[in-house]
Formats: structure tokens, C-alpha cells, sequence
């Protein structure tokens, strides 16, 4: 049985990966799984200057899903480099460095400095963060904008670049296009959906950025519908995200034309989540007697 | 398992724990009594789970508990639970020999020295909840041990024999239905402050605060575990920091208990 998948050049041992900032930087899960086991990390997403984030209270519990305004809160790339990279290049999966920033400037710095770490395959250039006030999610809301930062990138890191996209846009289609046409070796989608939580009782927001990021069970079925129309649209492979909670959910991402998958929220629930849905990949393929996970990818049957 | 990871022993897991008694004390509150099949990993005082609910439709991220007791020789530990929400209200329901899903244990235990000689214990409402393992440790330590309640009304005041074991409690309720009437923090066991030396609080921000106060004024030293929001409880979401003297920290990991100096309480 093959589960080996490929995006661009860089091979993954299974399509299942974890999504940034729902899996720190792996060593948080080491009580919980063997980190080696998965098709690839991505890390915290990191700016080139150290980052505290947003104010308490950061996070909401909604029906299917949750709310968050984390705010990028990272070391900075320099200490990432130094001390984090040190702790984490023994994994044997691809660890891939989530980048952002708030100017081009900052991307492209950064991405020059991960560029540098051997055991670093890939970046993906985080242009659809919700929760900072500048940069972030108005780099991935234009195409103009979307091309622009991913030309600019592409220039000085010359490893696989993965541009994860927002899914706040009139037409998905449109921005993976433009980030096609500018280098990118492949896109991720989808990242938060930007909404708000308010207490009745208090009647006060539930954050303190009063917006956040909405994840979970809750935006699966836009995800899948995204991740669709963005395979119909692109010729680069695709990391399908949005919440996959189980090893059915990843298996209709794969089907709509996700090459490979992230597990995000669900981490929180179930450290050894990401685990088991590679096993559950495993289980269906033997049930269906398919022989290379690669025959999943958009085979939606539409009759 | 890698080379690397053989390297690290770790206490953390997810278990299945079958529940060995659901004890209802009252409208409000009921504990968990849990068996672990695996055997009990090492808990300290303070230390909490974070417990998966299952079938609640309102409820999707785990929810985490302080644990009340542990028991190594029958490996059960207990969980003292307010019902809050659809999730606690859900988690009630469990019977004898329902599963339960828990990762544990969790978070910085409250810590002693040998410098410790007397203790004060406060709880406000549920937030007696850590504070009972702590007693029966501190005692196995031959510190001395007293305990201050304070809740809303005689009902908020629970478990109270259970603490007595330990030694003295006071008790204040805001209604006047038991103990003395007011915050705990006008509790006539305060103007005696000087007499303990380490103070450990649980319980609503604006109580740990009044308390923090007082415990710094009389130069006292004092930890409290804080009971911010959690999504994932092992350090990975960043959502439950707490700002202190060297920036955000994780209160699932770094803390919940923290020297209150640590903290940007003033």
C-alpha cells in the first residue's frame, strides 16, 4: 500500500499533516504520539520580530468549532533559528515553517533566514491571518497583492513554497490562480473564517480583538466546497484543511482534489487525532482495495 | 518510538477511565470518582485533567478539571464539579461504569519547602477543588493546615468535613447562612494572617486578587491557580496565557498555579 504523496519536488510519507498553531512546534505532542509517524508538521507561525500576541481573552467555544485571536504570538525567526530549529530537526517528517509578517519587507527576510535550515523543506507563506492588524489576511485578499508577496518570496527561497490562503475572498479561485502564476509550488486552504462571539449576559464580546478566526467541524463543509473549486482552477497540488476531525473528513478533502491534508483544531481535542486518521486513511484504502492513496486525490464521483 | 523521544519519560497520556461513583452533593455540585485501567501516573497537588464530553452538541472543546483526590492503592481519582454549562450539566449524568476520556495530569503543581510551617487554604465556590489533595500532602509533610471557605450562600459550601480532616476551617458566605457573613476576604482569620506563611488560593479572579493583596501586604508568600480558557490544556493553542513578569504564558502549561508574584496583578 502507497501512501507517499507529492508536493512539487518534496516527498511526505503519508498525505496527514499538522496544521500551524494547532501542534506548537511537535514537542508538545511528544507525550501523546510519535511525532516521526506523520506525513509532515507545520509549525507555530513565526515573523521576524518576537510577537506577544493578542490580550486574554483569546479564544471562544462555538457550536461545532471555536474561535480564535491568537495573534501570531511567536519568539521571533531569530530565536526560532537559534534555539527552537535546534530542538526539532531530529524529527524524521518534513517540518515546515509557517511565515508571516506584517510587510513584504518582513516575509521576505524571514523566508531568507528559514531558507538557510537544512532540515526545513518548505515554508508556507501565511498571507490569510485574520487576527493581526496589519499584514496578514490583506496580503491574500487581493490578487494583486496575493502575486506580489508571493513573486517577492519566491525570489529568495528556493524550496517548496506552500501559500496558505484565506477563505474571506469573493472568489478562492481567483487568488490560488494568481499565487500559481507567481511560483508558488502549492497552496493550503483553508485558514480561519473571520467572525465573532458575543455574550448576551455581559453583553460584551467573547474576544478581546472582538473579531477572530472561526475553525472546526463547524467550516468543514465550506472548506471541502473551497478546496473543490480551487482543484478545478489550479494545476499545483493543494493542502486541504478546515475542520478534519477524523479519517473520513480527510478522505472527502482528498476526494474533492486535496493532494495532502491538516489536521487542525482537532489536535486540541484529541492530541493523537492525527494519528489515528492516518490509520483510518490505511483502513479505507484496504477496504476498497486501493493500492496508492495518490488514486484519491479528486476522485469524486459525480454521476 | 524514536531514539530521542526514549530519552523523555512522560506522565502525560489519554485514558479511558471507567467511572467508579457518580456522588451527587447537590443541585450544584457532584463528584467524580474515576478508575484508571492503566494504573494512576504520578499527580500532584494542583495538577488537573482535561475531560472530553461527549454527545453535547454545545459542547466542543474538552473541559479541565481540577483533581479533588487521588487514591493510588485503588487507582481512582476524583473530580469535584460545578455545574456551569450544557458541558459540566452533560458530564453529571455519568454513571457507574461509563467511560470517561481524559488527558492527564496536566499543569504546575502547587509547590512547598521545608521553610513551609504553616499553611492557609483558601477556596471561593468550586475553587476548593485542588485544595483538598493539598491539604493531605501538606499534613503528610507535617505543615499545619487551616482552611478558609467563602462562597455565595450555605449551599456554595461544600465538603467542609472532608477539609476538617486536615485541620481548622473557617467559613464566611456573602448571605450570612453560614459562618460569618461577607467575603472571605473579611473572614476574621485574615486579621490573623501573620500567623501562616505560605497561602495557596482557587477561585474567582476578583477573590484571588483581594487575596493576592493581602498576602503581599503582610509580605506572605502565596500561589493561586488560575482558571483561564482552555482549548487544548498541553501548551499547544497559546489561548489560555496569562500576561506575568516575562511575558505570555501558558496557564495550561506554565501554570494554572503561580507564585503571585509572577503575575501583573498590581
Amino acid at each position: 500500500m502507497n501512501l507517499e504523496v507529492k508536493i512539487g519536488d518534496l516527498s511526505f510519507k503519508n498525505p496527514v499533516a499538522t496544521a500551524s498553531g494547532t501542534f506548537g512546534y511537535g514537542s508538545e505532542f511528544e507525550p501523546y504520539i510519535d511525532i516521526d509517524r506523520l506525513g509532515g508538521i507545520f509549525v507555530k507561525g513565526t515573523t521576524l520580530y518576537h510577537r506577544e500576541g493578542n490580550p486574554y481573552p483569546r479564544m471562544a467555544e462555538t457550536p461545532s468549532g471555536m474561535l480564535n485571536a491568537v495573534g501570531l504570538q511567536n519568539k521571533g525567526v531569530d530565536i526560532f533559528c537559534t534555539k527552537i530549529y535546534e530542538n526539532i530537526k531530529k524529527y524524521n517528517t518534513n517540518i515546515i515553517v509557517n511565515v508571516s509578517g506584517s510587510a513584504i519587507d518582513d516575509y521576505i527576510k524571514t523566508a531568507e533566514r528559514i531558507n538557510e535550515l537544512e532540515h526545513i523543506p518548505a515554508i508556507e507563506l501565511n498571507i490569510s491571518c485574520p487576527n493581526v492588524k496589519e499584514g496578514g489576511m490583506a496580503f491574500g485578499t487581493s490578487c494583486s497583492s496575493a502575486e506580489t508577496i508571493t513573486r517577492a518570496v519566491r525570489e529568495v527561497y528556493n524550496k517548496t513554497l506552500i501559500v496558505k490562503l484565506s477563505p474571506n475572498v469573493t472568489d478562492i479561485a481567483e487568488i490560488a490562480k494568481a499565487v500559481e502564476a507567481s511560483g508558488a509550488d502549492s497552496v493550503s486552504l483553508i485558514n480561519t473564517f473571520l467572525a465573532m462571539a458575543i455574550n448576551a449576559e455581559t453583553r460584551r464580546p467573547k474576544l478581546s480583538t472582538i473579531t477572530g478566526g472561526l475553525s472546526g467541524p463547524a467550516v468543514k463543509p465550506i472548506a471541502l466546497r473551497m478546496v473543490w473549486q480551487v482543484s478545478q482552477a489550479v494545476k499545483i497540488p493543494i493542502f486541504g484543511m478546515g475542520g478534519i476531525m477524523n479519517a473520513a473528513d480527510a478522505i472527502e478533502f482528498m476526494l474533492a482534489g486535496s493532494t495532502a491534508v491538516q489536521i487542525g483544531t482537532a489536535n486540541f481535542i484529541d492530541p493523537t487525532v492525527s494519528i489515528k486518521v492516518i490509520e483510518g486513511i490505511e483502513d479505507y484504502m484496504q477496504r476498497n482495495k486501493i493500492t496508492d492513496v495518490n488514486d484519491l486525490i479528486g476522485a469524486m464521483i459525480v454521476d | 518510538m524514536t531514539e530521542n523521544n526514549l530519552c523523555h519519560s512522560y506522565n502525560q497520556r489519554v485514558e479511558d477511565l471507567i467511572v467508579y461513583e457518580n456522588r451527587i452533593i447537590n443541585d450544584f455540585y457532584y463528584v467524580l470518582k474515576l478508575f484508571s485501567p492503566q494504573g494512576l501516573p504520578e499527580i500532584n497537588p494542583g495538577n488537573f485533567v482535561n475531560v472530553l464530553v461527549e454527545e453535547s452538541s454545545s459542547t466542543f472543546l474538552r473541559r479541565p478539571i481540577s483533581i479533588y483526590q487521588v487514591d493510588i492503592a485503588s487507582n481512582t481519582l476524583d473530580l469535584l464539579i460545578q455545574i456551569v454549562g450544557a458541558g459540566t450539566k452533560k458530564l453529571s449524568e455519568k454513571k457507574k461504569g461509563d467511560i470517561v476520556n481524559l488527558i492527564y495530569p496536566l499543569g504546575q503543581a502547587y509547590n512547598f519547602n521545608s521553610e513551609v510551617k504553616s499553611a492557609l487554604l483558601i477556596g471561593g465556590g468550586v475553587g476548593i477543588a485542588p485544595l483538598l489533595f493539598l491539604a493531605k500532602v501538606l499534613k503528610d509533610n507535617a505543615i499545619n493546615v487551616e482552611t478558609l471557605f467563602g462562597g455565595r450562600s450555605q449551599k456554595n459550601i461544600i465538603e467542609v468535613e472532608k477539609f476538617q480532616k486536615y485541620g481548622k476551617v473557617h467559613i464566611s458566605t456573602e448571605d450570612g447562612s453560614l459562618g460569618e457573613k461577607g467575603f472571605l476576604t473579611l473572614n476574621s482569620v485574615i486579621s490573623e494572617i501573620k500567623r501562616f506563611d505560605k497561602i495557596y488560593v482557587c477561585g474567582p479572579d476578583p477573590m484571588m486578587k483581594s487575596v493576592a493583596r493581602i498576602a503581599k501586604s503582610n509580605a506572605i508568600e502565596c500561589e493561586v491557580s488560575l482558571e483561564n480558557l482552555m482549548a487544548c490544556g498541553i501548551g499547544a493553542c497559546l489561548c489560555c496565557i496569562e500576561d506575568t513578569t516575562t511575558g505570555n504564558r501558558c496557564a495550561c502549561t506554565d501554570g494554572p498555579v503561580f507564585n503571585i508574584n509572577e503575575l501583573k496583578w498590581n
